[in-house]
């Protein structure tokens, strides 16, 4: 058995063998002078190229967010592509350092893949978009229907979880690419297209007529996304983490791009403020970084609202329990001190 | 006498010197270097692995799966093991090549042949067929394919049918599926009779051509025999089989066999794409036969119909078969391209979904790149097999 799997390990042991050799991911980090940041093949309102190639989205705004943490300068990021598929395997080779790619934190992942979960960026749900002419209200109403999907995801196995619970069948009709799955769900191949809630409105802007469709009211799973590196740096999983708290405590404060300069020449700010902005408190030297990492942040990248505005707004969907906790959501940081 | 001859030889050289030994030397010398160059390699990655937290390991293949997979050749649900999840691609891969084998091979066969038709708009046809197909990339085929195939056709509702059994929409074909009942056991072995009967048949008809000279029907007597044994066993038996019809029950239909949009554009793609790589082989054997063999098969009062079957295709396929190995390798690899339009095959099933769920990358790619070599090396050894046999027998 041991042989076996000694023989079989050879397949990818190149890309594994040279990456160990590096050290820590944060010293190649800062060396190389950016970071490698894994984000989606492109999903509006995640991570999307325009056409002159540049990304935007949620997603990619808690790549430069990092950036901004670490080097002061929120464009010091490189995107790779990444399907669904490829993710895991790029992280844990180190091709990226850092996985921003509206990825479910889920126990086994976090476990037996060698990855650290940091923190949720956007807390998402399951749901089922039909065309509106098919005449359905519920999903409970989708017994025996084809439903289009990608592979290797938690949709897959939330789909035959709540089809198995409410006793219905089902015909899974899987492809590689979201792209793909658009394709053929607009040809007619399946009833139902199925996966995060937010990825449904993101996808229904690429359909015919994205009118003729609605996304169905339940929701089947929770989907906590946010971004995730390897486990064995705990000095990088560390940034990553409070750079994203970071946004959601600086909008708790009333702190934003256009209004953090102030803080900074203003001696009568409150005490949290003046911490946040590394006047005063080491935050910044816990962390390895420059006292301003904080305020670099939300100088260069905003703060959680202002992030969740400028890519999910247009997708027209409710900022709801991503709304921060004193307003009636889940959004919440650890205190910042 | 002997000593005398022994003294002419020149010397033995010293070990290092002596060309079979340096050899023997060099060859253990590299061996050993390759061996250790493997060791370190599965040695580190080994290493990483465990360093980084990575489970690993084959214990996986015994838990279930907990997803869903459309077509299955096997028995499979929800909670089946990922070890039946990889039996259950492998299925699919094995079928999907085993039928655009055939179909390319008979579809290259008729192109290749008539490529070289006398017939020049036949010719024509056939050379814009094989050069447009073989210059288009294969991924761009199938999807060229499926969506070609899926966009016109009707939604289930409104779907063509024929005679109220046979229905076609964009979820597929739907056919009626035969569903045998006790007693066609009977029927089957009047087949297998039948089969074995017919291959004695032509043992003895070749013999008595070789003795007398005399042709027997052949083929006339053996479709008899083998559409004749089974239907006189079904009459015995009184038809035990019924047909399980497909309906229309909710968003699809329900029962019957069906082929899915996905399954026919797969193996349309692989297979016309094959076939034109199939039909330039052909081709050149064809071509590679001296046209004095052709002249004197004419010569000896063959007609053309024979000539090819008879003399310029046996020579041909010496040529040809070579080759055609490499076709049908690269066919069942291609077949892995399925994952883009939905088929489940190996790679998109087992190398795709497994391995996402699981993360056992480094098992899951080993096991997949297992098979593909193994299917490549069994279709070689079978093609040399045959090539072997093909092979120009000198008396």
């Amino acid at each position: 058995m041991k042989l076996i799997k000694l023989a079989l390990a050879t397949a990818i042991t190149v890309t594994v063998a040279s990456s160990a050799v590096a050290g820590p991911v944060l010293d190649k980090i800062k060396q190389k002078g950016f970071i490698q940041c894994g984000v989606s093949q492109g999903l509006p309102g995640f991570s999307n190229p325009s056409e002159d190639g540049t990304w935007s989205g949620l997603d990619v705004d808690f790549c430069r967010t990092v950036a901004a943490a670490i080097f002061g300068d929120a464009s010091k990021v490189k995107y790779t592509p990444l399907s669904a598929k490829e993710r895991f395997t790029a992280l844990q080779s180190g091709e990226i350092d850092v996985l921003s790619r509206n990825t479910t934190w889920t126990e086994t992942r976090d476990t037996s893949l060698g990855l650290n979960f940091t923190a949720t960026t956007y807390y998402d749900g399951q749901g089922f978009m039909v065309r509106k002419d098919l005449g359905v209200k519920s999903a409970l109403e989708l017994n025996g229907a084809s439903v289009c999907t990608n592979q290797g995801t938690t949709t897959e196995l939330n789909m035959a979880d709540y089809f198995r619970k409410n006793g219905m069948t089902y015909e899974p009709v899987v492809f590689e690419k979201a792209d793909e799955v658009v394709a053929a769900y607009d040809a007619g191949r399946c009833d139902v297209y199925t996966t995060d809630k937010s990825g449904l409105a993101a996808q229904r802007t690429k359909l015919k007529k994205p009118t003729d469709h609605m996304v169905l009211p339940e929701t089947i799973s929770k989907e906590p996304l946010g971004p995730v590196v390897a486990q064995g740096d705990d000095e990088l999983f560390d940034i990553v983490k409070w750079s994203i708290y970071a946004t959601i405590e600086a909008e708790e404060m009333g702190l934003n791009s256009g209004n953090i300069a102030k803080i900074l020449t203003n001696p009568s700010a409150n005490p949290d403020q003046l911490r946040f902005v590394g006047k005063e408190g080491q935050l910044g030297q816990n962390l390895g970084l420059d006292a301003k990492w904080a305020y670099n942040i939300i100088r260069e990248v905003g703060n959680y609202g202002e992030i969740f505005d400028r890519n999910i707004g247009p997708l027209e969907l409710p900022r709801g329990i991503n709304n921060l906790w004193s307003n009636g959501g889940i959004m919440y940081s650890p205190p910042l001190r | 006498m002997s000593a005398q001859i022994d003294s002419s030889r020149p010397a033995k050289p010293p070990a290092w010197r002596d060309p079979n030994v340096t050899a023997m030397f060099f060859q253990v010398l590299v061996l050993s270097l390759v061996l250790y160059v493997i060791y370190t390699l599965i040695n580190n990655t080994m290493m990483n692995l465990a360093a980084r937290g990575i489970a690993s390991g084959f214990d996986f293949l015994s838990t279930s799966s907990g997803f869903s997979i459309s077509e299955t050749l096997i028995e499979y649900d929800e909670s089946s093991s990922y070890g039946r999840v990889f039996w259950v691609g492998l299925m699919n891969t094995l079928l999907v090549s085993f039928l655009g084998i055939m179909l390319a091979t008979v579809l290259g066969f008729i192109m290749g042949v008539a490529r070289l038709s006398s017939n020049w708009i036949v010719a024509k046809i056939a050379m814009i067929y094989v050069d447009t197909l073989r210059n288009i990339p294969l991924l761009l085929q199938l999807f060229f394919w499926y969506f070609a195939v899926l966009r016109p056709l009707p939604k289930p509702k409104a779907a063509i049918d024929w005679f109220d059994s046979i229905f076609l929409s964009n979820r597929g074909l739907y056919m009626p599926k035969p569903i045998f009942e006790s007693g066609f056991g009977l029927i089957w072995a009047a087949l297998i009779v039948a089969i074995i009967g017919i291959f004695f048949m032509r043992r003895w008809a070749k013999k008595r051509q070789e003795k007398t000279g005399e042709q027997f029907p052949v083929l006339l007597t053996s479709l008899g025999i083998i559409i004749g044994m089974p239907l006189l066993a079904a009459i015995i038996t009184g038809f035990p089989m019924s047909w399980d019809f497909p309906e229309l029950k909710g968003f699809n239909f329900k029962g019957g066999m069906v082929l899915t949009p996905e399954f026919c554009s797969l193996l349309f793609a692989l297979s016309i794409y094959t076939s034109s790589f199939i039909a330039e082989i052909v081709r050149s054997g064809i071509m590679a036969v001296n046209k004095g063999q052709t002249e004197a098969a004419y010569a000896l009062g063959l007609r053309p119909n024979l000539t090819t079957r008879l003399i310029i295709i046996p020579q041909a396929l010496r040529v040809i078969i070579p080759p055609l190995t490499s076709q049908y390798l690269n066919l069942t690899k291609n077949s892995s391209l399925a994952a883009a339009i939905a088929y489940p095959d190996l790679v998109a099933v087992f190398a795709g979904t497994t391995l996402n769920q699981t993360g056992q990358a480094v098992e899951i790619m080993a096991m997949t790149l297992s098979v593909y070599l193994g299917l490549s090396l069994l279709i070689s050894t079978l093609m040399n097999w045959y090539n072997a046999r093909m092979a120009l027998v000198e008396r």
